[in-house]
């Protein structure tokens, strides 16, 4: 990263811990292909309609809720829900009773409605399948 | 051999690319990292690929007007309006042709009696020289320099002038060296072609491409645009090498000639490519910025990888080639361009393929992806340090 910007490494270290500290930079992950995992998880994304607060309007509860292991993401959203939730789990049981025994017995939780992924073509920015042979380029061209 | 004496006497004589050979041998080998590559690394981006699909699908597929497809014209109208500040009629100033290098072709053979003289500057683009021979003229190279950042002086053109060059051609920001001109030195330029009398031939094909100052065309300065054919395209800025597509721009009767070479060798640019061009200038121009970015950010890299290594780099203010000297290694151009390449399996082109000029540089293309470049200047760095040490250099 150092060599790419052009500035010492120890610059980008400090840039680093200073966009940590400002809570701006929240981690690395990597982009996996999940379906090639020999024990793939089970994802879902789920439109949940809450009852806002006064006071806090849908914040205290989307807050409540992503704090669960199994959300991976959640995003309050306009339209015809109020939040919408990514969700892992090892199995279909699994995601099914987060969904059934956890979420939907929250007050305030008015109705969800699980999707179950089948297959993924694109994830954070990258295309699933290889790059259809991406076509060859002349090794030297003038 | 018993059919060579039918093949025409300029075309005997042509010299070969001096890539061609160096090509031969690199495409045998396996793992080159190649800098050796005239070409954007990025594809083309979605939404103009998209466009060809969809004009492809919807059964254009017809010839278009010689002249190009009038809404291309007339968004190449007001692209260069907006940023080259010379306003061109989108119906008898502008032609759509393949790529600059049909631009180039048309213009010269629609300029050049046999015998006029074309002054164009050297180092560049090696089908310069070549083509200006297919058009039967005279081709007087114009040396640069690597103090001045291999930029166009005009005392060098006014050495180089003589009686009956017509045309002169510049290609700015310039490959091979990166090289661009700045508005005081285009404005003595745009005077000695005025003074002499020449028509100016401006590829501008790198001109998205500039870093740290903005670009000005020879064509916008005054009195010039009636005698300057503004050349551009697509390849570079849009990383559109493959549709093969670009454009001409000037006064009515010299578009019109270059309409009458055009019609009955080409007759117009394929229509895939000019849809999806038009979608390029519609939709393409946030496009050209982030790849600018990534270019910007590998020119640093490399100039400073290469000066910390000890090969004398200047900073190119355009285009996406470092042109690094390797004369205080000892080695001619072309043998450190093969030494690098047998030692350590990476590919830059000998500057000498680009003219004369050239020699005792190597062209070092960063439109290579960041792992690569690094990997290439680590290698780099060790190639030059062998060499160093065997002849007790301090690099």
């Amino acid at each position: 990263m150092a060599q790419v910007a052009g500035i010492p490494e120890a610059e980008v270290e400090r840039q680093l811990e200073q966009l940590k500290k400002d809570r701006i930079f929240l981690g690395w992950r990597p982009v996996l292909d999940l379906s090639r995992e020999a024990a793939g998880a089970v994802r879902a994304v789920i439109e949940v309609k809450i009852t806002p607060e006064r006071g806090g309007g849908f914040n205290r509860l989307a807050d409540r809720l992503s704090r669960f292991d199994e959300v991976e993401s959640c995003y309050l959203v306009s339209g015809g829900y109020d939040l919408l939730i990514f969700v892992s789990g090892a199995s279909l049981q699994k995601v099914a009773s987060f969904v059934s025994e956890k979420l939907s017995t929250i007050e305030g939780v008015l109705s969800t409605s699980t999707h179950f992924m089948l297959r993924s073509y694109k994830e954070g920015g990258y295309m699933i399948e290889a790059p259809a042979e991406s076509s060859e380029r002349l090794k030297v061209a003038p | 051999m018993a059919n060579q004496r039918y093949i025409a006497r300029h075309v005997v004589d042509l010299p070969k690319s001096g890539i061609r050979d160096f090509f031969e041998i690199v495409a045998k080998m396996r793992d080159v990292i190649s800098l050796g590559i005239g070409e954007p690394d990025f594809d083309t981006p979605w939404h103009i690929r998209e466009a060809a699909i969809y004009a492809l699908e919807k059964g254009k597929t017809h010839y278009t007007s010689n002249l190009g497809l009038l809404e291309l014209r007339k968004a190449v109208s007001r692209y260069v309006a907006k940023h080259y500040a010379i306003d061109y009629r989108p119906d008898n100033e502008v032609i759509i042709t393949v790529g600059v290098s049909e631009a180039i072709d048309l213009a010269l053979r629609a300029l050049i009696d046999p015998g006029d003289g074309v002054l164009y500057h050297e180092p560049c683009y090696v089908s310069y020289h070549p083509s200006v021979t297919l058009a039967h003229g005279v081709a007087i190279p114009v040396p640069t320099r690597v103090a001045d950042g291999f930029s166009l002086n005009v005392e060098d053109l006014a050495k180089a002038w003589k009686p009956g060059c017509k045309v002169l051609m510049m290609n700015l920001p310039c490959n091979p060296t990166g090289g661009t001109c700045d508005r005081a030195r285009l404005e003595k330029i745009a005077r000695f072609a005025v003074e002499k009398d020449l028509i100016v031939l401006s590829d501008e094909i790198y001109s998205e491409l500039v870093y740290g100052h903005t670009h000005t065309s020879i064509a916008a300065l005054p009195g010039m645009k009636e005698r300057t054919i503004f050349l551009h395209g697509f390849s570079k800025a849009f990383a559109m090498t493959g549709f093969r597509i670009g454009y001409a721009c000037g006064p009515a009767e010299l578009i019109e000639a270059m309409m009458k070479v055009h019609q009955y060798s080409m007759l117009c640019a394929p229509i895939l490519s000019q849809e999806a061009a038009l979608e390029a200038l519609t939709h393409g121009e946030s496009d050209i910025e982030a790849m600018r970015e990534h270019y910007l950010r590998r020119r640093d890299l490399v100039v400073r990888r290469f000066n910390a290594a000890g090969l004398k780099c200047h900073s190119p203010g355009g285009a996406f080639y470092a042109f690094p000297s390797v004369a205080a290694l000892g080695k001619t151009d072309r043998e450190f361009a093969y030494g690098l390449l047998e030692a350590e399996s990476v590919a830059v082109v000998p500057g000498s393929a680009f003219g004369a000029s050239g020699q005792g540089f190597v062209r070092a293309s960063f439109a290579t992806g960041y792992e690569q470049l690094l990997e290439a200047c680590d290698r780099i760095d060790r190639y030059v340090q062998t060499l160093a040490k065997g002849k007790g250099l301090h690099v």
